[in-house]
């Protein structure tokens, strides 16, 4: 079967760029081919497919517990909420209830994951945009959430800490006091990020008004996470759906209205000072626990359709398993949310410049393996 | 709305298909030759309102293939699945839900390069991840003795 | 006949004199040219050297960092190792590019800097080439540079290369508009262009001081424009890693290169020793009218130290705001320069005019 549709075919006048699979500024091997008039950007179109595993192929052949390890690699950097959608799908098919100190422990884990994916989202972000001395701070900061991973879950950034009914293994004495001292120094560190990005006005002309999506396009488009909130579409999955323990702490949701490529940015930034308002209303209260609940050896679940949501650092992942009986699923199907946001990326950079390329494709903050699977 | 109630506006809103509750989502199984209808008028009617495509997942169900569509309504805060299945496993079509969803465009270029279910009215239907000379990977029947071990 | 590193007049005039006693004038002459041809170029290496070392540091210093520090004590010799192994990389020769003009704009931006460090005060009597238009000569000099830029954008055959080199020149040609109403801002104050008068007379007072309101704002448009000038800071969109083109010097290689790399740091260095000489007194020491004992104090220290010094510290400050802030985009350069930059300078001049008309500078 040959292939359908060929490519649009530029205009005269047009000539077309290509941003290629190896690329500063596109996080991973995503090649755009630009089609440019001058300075405008004309059609951008992504090619992906660089980093295409097969997961999706794999885990029909593997075990449930197994697919926890593949799970990990689709968003890097938000391994440990990709790892916590599988384990709730299966849980909840099983109709297993988890010990609360399992989902406390999780629901902090899933909120350092996003800090952390947030303050790597900073530090490449400036670096994209010529500010790059940004890129060392942020992964400074980074580097103290990565060693609470190491010392509990053995990870710096593959953690596979959860398995279905609780965790792999208690959580490190010291779990407890490193968290609560990394966001004492944070929280003073913070402010930092805002005076030396957020105010700056350089910065804020670079992506004020850049990659426009409004509230209806978000929802058409299917944007989720930070870059459905900043345009207006409240889509967080911890308010709609909660699970694990986010049904016992106040947080709030980030809501902006603008949809530009600023307040794609703000909204995360917001983000970090909520997440830590969440690991502080957690991190005292520990419940004691057993940390894993009884399973089979061979977990089996029955026939039918599972669907589970979370919300990652990037957007509200879905997990949607079909199980025929057997102890390999029949077919697993991941929604991931960056797949969904590189869909209107043409849409957003029309009539832009090749400037504003960079800054509305770090805006997404897109992570190209969760794209490929 | 409560799955019983939404269940029972599906079951009038198409009433050639077959509607079933399932244990977390309304679940309506329809012909591929109404599916593009069904879903225009679940998307218009205030009551259902399913203003976004959450996925399209493309199945092998073994002797025929399928999508799943999830759906949901940020109106509402409900989920339905649509799905449907075709029995030609040589040139299976099914229309193209971009018209309603811009959303599709990708989930359908995905469900082509993997399972090779083409998309009637898609604007670009090309392949995604593979390139032209790959079969169809997501298939129960496709071979690849290099890298896959047939048990 | 001594020598004074406080006056370098005696040593320039014991060479000139012993060069005409054995030997005809003309000749006298010719080798005095050749001796300063390579004073420069010595200068020039060693200064290139040290600044691309030094910014590596400064660089680290802001990030949090260390820096080179296994090349040598501190990491000195980092700078010769690259330029070492610089030379060692391939010259690859390009397909239907034209070989005259891609071999001759490395050439044209280095003789452009070198021109310009000819003007340069560096101390008093230390001076290779007195005009009676210095300010005029420099500008006109620096402004050379851009040919080498268009020449090399042109003559690579890559589209990339040509819109990189056409983004560098509009930047270049609009800022040098800024750059040159800045000095004249300064001339004005000063009442001449000769560069060693205006040094002599900030004896009693910086430019910067005396001209204040004026001068400080002429300082800021100065610095800003320079930095442009020079394709650094946060105006660098033309050769930015994370841009779609990587800038009119993608196609050069090994020592050409180098010579790219040499000359954006030199021209750095040119922009602020202009900076020093005119805003800050060049070589001439800090003196406060009245305090004869400060005066000599200040005067102890020699006048070649002052010039580094000034120069190096205005180094910093762009160097300070290179490593800060993130990129400007093309046009908004070009808005900055032609909208907000340009109005200011031209009010600033009138500003000055009206200054030393009621001879309100100090």
């Amino acid at each position: 079967m040959e292939e359908a549709v060929k490519a649009p075919v530029p205009e005269q006048e047009e000539y077309v760029i290509n941003m290629g699979p190896q690329h500063p500024s596109t996080h991973g091997v995503l090649r755009l081919v630009v089609s440019l008039r001058g300075e405008t950007v004309r059609n951008v179109e992504p090619h992906i497919g660089y980093i295409h595993r097969g997961i999706e192929k794999m885990c029909e052949s593997i075990t449930y517990p197994q697919i926890i390890h593949l799970t990990d690699r689709m968003d890097y950097l938000s391994a440990h909420i990709n790892n916590e959608a599988v384990c709730l799908a299966v849980e909840n098919a099983l109709g297993i209830e988890v010990s609360d100190r399992v989902k406390v422990v999780r629901t902090i884990l899933s909120e350092l994951t996003r800090i952390q994916s947030h303050q790597l989202f900073w530090a490449t972000f400036g670096m994209d945009l010529g500010g790059l001395t940004c890129f060392f701070y942020g992964l400074r900061d980074r580097e103290m959430i990565l060693d609470i991973f190491e010392e509990t879950c053995g990870g710096r950034m593959i953690v596979s800490y959860n398995c279905p009914g609780g965790l792999m293994n208690d959580i490190h004495p010291n779990f407890q006091k490193r968290t609560k001292e990394f966001i004492s120094y944070f929280r003073k560190t913070l402010p930092e990020y805002d005076r030396l990005l957020t105010g700056n006005v350089i910065f804020q002309e670079r992506l004020k008004n850049i990659g426009v999506v409004n509230r209806e396009q978000a929802i058409a488009w299917g944007l989720t996470g930070p870059v459905g909130r900043a345009s207006g579409f409240s889509c967080d999955v911890r308010k709609h759906n909660p699970y694990s323990a986010y049904d016992r702490v106040t947080f709030k949701e980030i809501l902006y209205d603008e949809g530009d490529s600023f307040h794609r940015y703000k909204v995360r930034m917001d983000e970090m000072w909520e997440s830590m308002n969440i690991i502080e209303q957690l991190i005292d209260n520990i419940p004691a626990g057993s940390y894993a609940e009884k399973m089979k050896p061979v977990i089996k679940l029955p026939e039918g359709e599972y669907y589970q949501s979370v919300e990652t650092a990037r957007g509200e992942l879905g997990v949607y398993i079909v199980s025929d009986g057997n102890k390999n699923p029949y077919r697993v199907k991941f929604r991931s949310p960056n797949f969904v946001h590189l869909a209107p990326l043409n849409l957003m950079s029309q009539g832009s410049k090749i400037a504003d390329l960079v800054a509305i494709n770090g805006s997404l903050d897109l992570i190209i393996p969760d794209i490929d699977r | 709305m409560e799955k019983t109630q939404l269940a029972a506006l599906a079951a009038t809103l198409a009433p050639d298909a077959q509607v079933v509750q399932g244990k977390q989502f309304v679940e309506i199984t329809l012909l591929p030759t109404e599916l593009y209808t069904v879903a225009e008028k679940l998307k218009n009617h205030s009551d259902t309102a399913l203003d976004m495509l959450v996925s399209i997942t493309g199945m092998d169900y073994g002797s025929e293939l399928g999508t799943v569509y999830h759906l949901r309504s940020t109106v509402h805060n409900h989920m339905i699945v649509l799905k449907t299945r075709v029995s030609d496993r040589e040139n299976p079509e099914i229309d193209s839900l971009c018209g309603l969803w811009p959303a599709a465009e990708f989930h359908e270029r995905e469900a082509f390069d993997l399972l090779g279910i083409r998309f009637r009215n898609h604007p670009d239907l090309r392949r995604l991840f593979l390139d032209s000379t790959w079969g169809y990977p997501l298939r129960k029947d496709y071979k690849d003795d290099i890298n896959i071990l047939a048990k | 006949m001594e020598f004074s590193i406080y006056d370098f007049s005696s040593f320039t005039a014991w060479i000139d004199s012993s060069l005409r006693a054995s030997m005809s004038p003309g000749w006298a002459v010719a080798i005095e040219m050749i001796l300063i041809g390579i004073a420069i170029l010595t200068f020039y290496a060693i200064v290139g050297l040290f600044l691309v070392y030094a910014e590596r540091k400064v660089c680290a210093l802001m990030q949090n960092r260390l820096g080179p520090n296994r090349v040598g004590p501190g990491g000195m010799f980092q700078t010769v190792a690259d330029l070492v192994k610089l030379l060692f990389v391939e010259l690859v020769p390009i397909k239907n590019a034209d070989r005259a003009l891609f071999n001759l704009a490395p050439f044209v931006v280095i003789i452009a800097s070198f021109m310009a460090i000819g003007a340069i005060p560096f101390a008093k009597g230390l001076h290779a080439v007195d005009l009676n238009i210095g300010v005029f000569y420099l500008m006109a000099i620096s402004s050379m540079g851009v040919i080498g830029v268009l020449l090399a954008g042109w003559a690579s055959n890559n589209k990339y290369s040509l819109i990189g080199a056409m983004r560098s020149g509009a930047q270049i040609v609009s800022y040098e508009l800024s750059v040159g109403l800045a000095l004249v801002t300064m001339v004005v104050l000063a009442g001449t262009m000769q560069l060693s008068e205006i040094i002599e007379g900030q004896r009693w007072g910086w430019f910067i001081f005396k001209g204040h309101i004026p001068a400080v704002i002429a300082f800021v448009i100065y610095i800003i424009s320079g930095t442009a000038e020079t394709n650094r800071g946060p105006f660098d969109l033309a050769e930015a890693e994370s841009e779609l083109t990587a800038g009119y010097h993608t196609e050069y290689s090994g020592i050409k290169f180098a010579f790219f790399f040499l000359a954006e740091y030199i021209n750095m260095f040119i922009v602020a020793a202009i900076a020093a000489t005119i805003f800050f007194g060049g070589w001439m020491p800090l003196h406060v009218f009245g305090w004869d004992g400060f005066n000599a104090v200040m005067d102890f220290i020699p006048p070649i130290v002052w010039f580094l010094t000034k120069t190096f510290f205005i180094v910093f400050l762009m160097m300070w705001l290179k490593w800060t802030f993130p990129r400007l985009r093309i046009d908004q350069l070009l808005t900055l320069e032609w909208k907000y930059l340009l109005p200011i300078n031209i009010f600033n001049l009138l500003l000055m005019a009206f200054l030393v008309l009621t001879g309100l500078h100090w």
